[in-house]
């Protein structure tokens, strides 16, 4: 227990304490959760009960910031909200013998509270549409990446299937003979912008990077491309966030993110690790295919 | 007289209580009902919505054991559960599988959603109060609203029964996308659990549309004279915006449930694409739109969280104005809040469906009506502010209920203002914001606001009082495990805790998260153990609560001139209104309120007109 929380107990009890002495309790009640709940959210993020660390994806710093700003916006209005009813409650709490106002309204009043919101909430709207056209409008995406994608991956309970393209060559939609795969563990260069073909062999997955902001859900049926540009070196998780059975949360794969050069080693490796068929030194691409027979049911 | 102590002012016409019945009784109907046709199938919309209201508390229960099984698995995971893990998870070894998790959230979100929100709102204070509100002996079908009632049951019955068959209940969760819902292979739950899950809400569709036709009827033709539509309570103006909601948005998903009920069984491919091969069974064939569901599924379902919310916020206006003795602020602007949320619910639907895959420019229109709907949303809580200011603020049970209504809303509204902006969307989507969100609206503001009208209406129903220390302690325990249960689902949210995973900790970095869910769960244990104070006071008050006469608020309704309770038929003076329901503090008066049955004689309105 950290000295804030006991601080926030015992002050707690003693605003409730003086509140029911002076017949104001619910006031103090009421003031009391509105205060609570700004506070545990200052002290939250001392916790790690906030977003896991900045975002590592240029896109997440960009979401990021619309969060804070919402955050900034909203707290605003919370506190605002929370003044003027705790307010009420304090120097309107009933007393014997006196009459409350007699008033309908205020068509000023609902003007402004109309007008103002309204201004604002279309602010945000039009602010942040830019940053969602960039996200899913594949005609914004970096052109080298869109026409070379990384890699497919295919979401299936409960497991996500990766199949890069040999090296030197070209993603297809069909998979090819020397095509390279693994298991849960995506590798992509780091600091540009890649793009993967995602889609799904069963039911709905989302495909979800919580240190990049990044998440598409996997829809059978649909070939679905993700840009992504990973700003570090080294492993994250990649998460499944959609629904998909039982096993949904063991749905666990790994996002590698390493230098260009490695990248391709990484490859490279992978390429003479599954074409090595023990005699011939790594050229029995048929055995690969064999490997994979799910590989035949894409369309 | 201007102090408010509940229950033991004296009414003009307190006189008539001790013979409210009596008088009924003598203008009788010819023929005697039977206890069957008095109390079980019964047509009168009292009974009926008494019905519901219990029905429905009992079911809140249920849903609240489901909800405590999900919180015990996130605190404990696969542990042997104290007392209960034994009982029900015998063959597991007292642990939750994850199946069975799968299950446990898919079914406390359903009973929660349809057997306890839907018909506690439309059925319960709906029934009961749509008549007495605006002058009606009863509703305008009534036989059909007793169907609406017995058609709950089989749904009940089946959503019990899901847990028995093989593969067990639905696991989908309570929006059961397909092809995970649709292909018998993919999830245990998905074999007869998941028909018999689409079979249950089809009968609850049924009873809500009967509901919703006869409140429409009712409402629109059988107000009593005077009762213009602008003199109508909040109450009803949201009862009757909630039935037209119902009635266009209810056959969509009622449609769509046959669709995935033909695919499950028939061998249609309404959702199913071609070419997935699940669980190694073979390929399917055939080509369905998996998204198609989405957006059927959503057209109904974001309509129907309005329709968890609206009639809520119609009493809980009445509350707030008459514990304020104050008129409402604002009543068009209220009234034309409603209509207008009800309005923009039917095209915002896509906001579930942001990184669904859908066509970015559909996205961003769906962002923008979103975030328009969040402006009536404002526009109520400001009035009520309103409403509150000057007034003459009588702490009840009721009014810190419709207090809690109002902060609570505040937080569920503003929480949607984060997911309703697409781009932030793409991270908490799925995550335990979203949970935060939906309960701070769904519990914190529709749940609360019925704890209150539960306590305001109460008398209405028995001719006696609930407890309000009983009430009140209920509504402090309540109010706080509520808040540390659920706000810091949005600290969960901001971590990235996805929703739905049976074991969040299987991923490194959310294993820190464990010491804050155990505090949740506890706060969880006891919130739903606070249940019991509502329900002991609810049932003892029935028999050992303090009787009081007709208008123990000093509230200004119709409902209010009625016996307490109104036999059959309601009035023994038909009712005649003269004015809107919230001319609280009329300077024309001595006390506060001024029923809207009131008629002043012309030589008083000239007095006043010219300043008494
Ligand atoms: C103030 C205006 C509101 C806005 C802007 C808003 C926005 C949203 C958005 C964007 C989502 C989807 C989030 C996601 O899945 O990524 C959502 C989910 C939800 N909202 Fe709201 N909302 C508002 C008010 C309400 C109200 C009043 C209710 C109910 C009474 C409600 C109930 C729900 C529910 C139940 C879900 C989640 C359903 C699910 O995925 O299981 N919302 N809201
Ligand atoms: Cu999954
Ligand atoms: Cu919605």
């Amino acid at each position: 227990m950290s000295p804030w929380l006991i601080i926030l107990s015992l002050g707690s009890a003693a605003v409730l304490l003086a509140g029911a002495l002076t017949k104001k309790f619910w006031p103090a009640f009421f003031g009391l959760s509105a205060v609570a709940t700004v506070g545990i959210s200052v002290l939250a993020p001392s916790y790690r009960w906030w977003l896991p660390g900045g975002a590592q994806s240029p896109m997440g710093t960009e979401i990021d910031d619309l969060f804070y700003m919402i955050l900034i916006i909203t707290t605003v209005t919370y506190i605002a909200v929370h003044v003027v009813l705790i307010t009420a409650l304090i120097k309107f709490s009933g007393k014997p013998g006196v009459k409350a106002s007699f008033s309908h309204g205020s068509h000023a009043l609902e003007v402004v509270w109309t007008i103002v919101p309204a201004a604002i909430l279309l602010f945000i709207s039009l602010y942040q549409i830019d940053v969602w056209m960039r996200f899913r409008n594949f005609a914004t995406f970096n052109r080298h990446s869109r026409e070379n994608p990384v890699a497919e991956v295919t979401a299936r309970q409960f497991e996500w299937r990766i199949r890069y393209p040999a090296p030197g060559k070209k993603l297809m939609q069909k998979p090819q003979p020397d095509d390279l795969y693994t298991v849960n563990d995506l590798h992509v260069p780091f600091g540009e912008p890649v793009v993967i073909q995602l889609r799904s062999e069963d039911v709905l997955h989302s495909f979800f990077l919580p240190h990049l902001r990044i998440k598409q859900d996997a829809v059978p049926g649909a070939i679905i491309p993700v840009q992504f540009q990973a700003n570090f070196e080294g492993e994250q998780e990649l998460v499944c966030a959609e629904l998909c059975g039982w096993g949904h949360y063991k749905m666990r794969g790994q996002l590698t993110a390493q230098r260009k050069s490695e990248f391709d080693k990484y490859l490279r490796d992978l390429q003479a690790r599954q074409s090595d068929d023990g005699v011939s030194g790594g050229r029995a691409a048929a055995v690969v295919t064999q490997a994979t027979p799910k590989a035949e049911n894409h369309p | 007289m201007s102090t408010h102590a509940p229950a033991d002012t004296a009414h003009a016409h307190d006189d008539h209580d001790s013979h409210g019945h009596a008088a009924h009784d003598s203008h009788g109907h010819g023929h005697e009902l039977s206890f069957f046709q008095k109390y079980v199938f019964s047509t009168d919309h009292k009974v009926i919505g008494i019905q519901f209201l219990i029905t429905t508390l009992l079911m809140l229960m249920v849903g609240g054991a489901l909800a405590l099984g999900v919180r015990w698995q996130l605190a404990y995971r696969f542990s042997t559960m104290p007392i209960v893990g034994q009982l029900v998870f015998a063959n597991e070894g007292g642990q939750i599988s994850p199946e069975f998790y799968t299950m446990l959230f898919t079914m406390h979100a359903t009973v929660m959603i349809f057997l306890v929100i839907i018909p506690i709102l439309a059925g319960a204070f709906g029934n009961f109060l749509i008549p007495l509100m605006i002058g009606a002996d009863d509703m305008a079908f009534p036989t059909l609203n007793m169907l609406s009632y017995w058609f709950m049951w089989p749904a009940i019955f089946f959503f019990g029964l899901s847990f028995f068959v093989e593969g067990g209940a639905s696991s989908g969760g309570w929006t059961n996308y397909p092809p995970l819902s649709a292909i018998r292979a993919a999830a245990p739950g998905s074999q007869d659990g998941q028909t018999l899950w689409l079979i249950g809400v089809t009968f609850i569709g049924v009873s809500s549309m009967m509901g919703s036709v006869n409140y429409m009827t009712t409402i629109i033709n059988m107000r009593a004279p005077g009762m213009t539509l602008f003199r109508m309570p909040m109450t009803i103006w949201a009862m009757f915006i909630t039935a037209i909601l119902q009635a266009f948005a209810l056959p969509v998903l009622t449609a769509a449930g046959f669709m995935i009920l033909a695919d499950r069984t028939i061998g249609t491919c309404f959702f199913i694409p071609g070419g997935l091969t699940v669980n190694n069974t073979p390929t399917t064939v055939g080509g369905g739109q998996a998204l198609l569901w989405q957006h059927l599924f959503w057209f109904y379902s974001h309509p129907a969280v309005y329709i968890m919310l609206l009639p809520a916020m119609g009493m809980v206006s009445d509350m707030l104005s008459c514990f304020s003795r104050k008129p409402l602020f604002g009543y068009k602007p209220m009234v034309y809040s409603i209509a207008a949320i009800a309005g923009l619910g039917f095209i915002v639907w896509g906001h579930h469906m942001f990184i669904s895959g859908m066509n970015p420019a559909l996205g961003m229109t769906f962002m923008i009506s979103t975030m328009m709907i969040a402006l009536p949303s404002a526009v109520k809580t400001f009035n009520w502010l309103g409403t509150m200011w000057g007034g003459n603020i009588q702490f009840t049970t009721p009014m810190i209920n419709s207090i809690a209504f109002v902060s609570m809303f505040v937080v569920g509204g503003l929480s949607g203002i984060f997911m309703a902006a697409v781009p932030v969307d793409i991270y908490i989507h799925d995550t335990y914001f979203i949970v935060a969100h939906f309960h701070y609206v769904l519990f914190g503001a529709t749940l609360f606001g019925c704890f209150g009208a539960i306590h305001y209406w109460f008398p209405k129903m028995w001719g006696r009082m609930m407890n309000e220390t009983a009430g009140k302690i209920h509504f402090v325990i309540s109010f706080i495990a509520f808040n540390f249960t659920f706000f810091p689902m949005h600290f969960l949210g901001a971590a990235g805790m996805p929703r739905r995973l049976a074991d969040p900790y299987n991923y490194p970095y959310l294993e820190h998260l464990l010491p804050l869910n155990q505090f949740m769960t506890w706060s969880a244990i006891v919130m739903g153990f606070a249940q019991f104070i509502l329900l002991a006071n609810f049932f003892l008050s029935i028999k050992y609560g303090k009787r009081v006469g007709r208008n123990p608020w000093n509230a200004n309704g119709l409902e209010w001139t009625a016996p307490s309770p109104p036999g059959h038929g309601n009035f023994d003076i038909l009712p005649v209104v003269y004015r809107g329901p919230y001319e609280y503090a009329t300077p024309n008066l001595d006390v506060d309120y001024f029923p809207q049955t009131q008629y002043v004689p012309v030589e008083q309105r000239v007095n006043v007109a010219h300043g008494h």
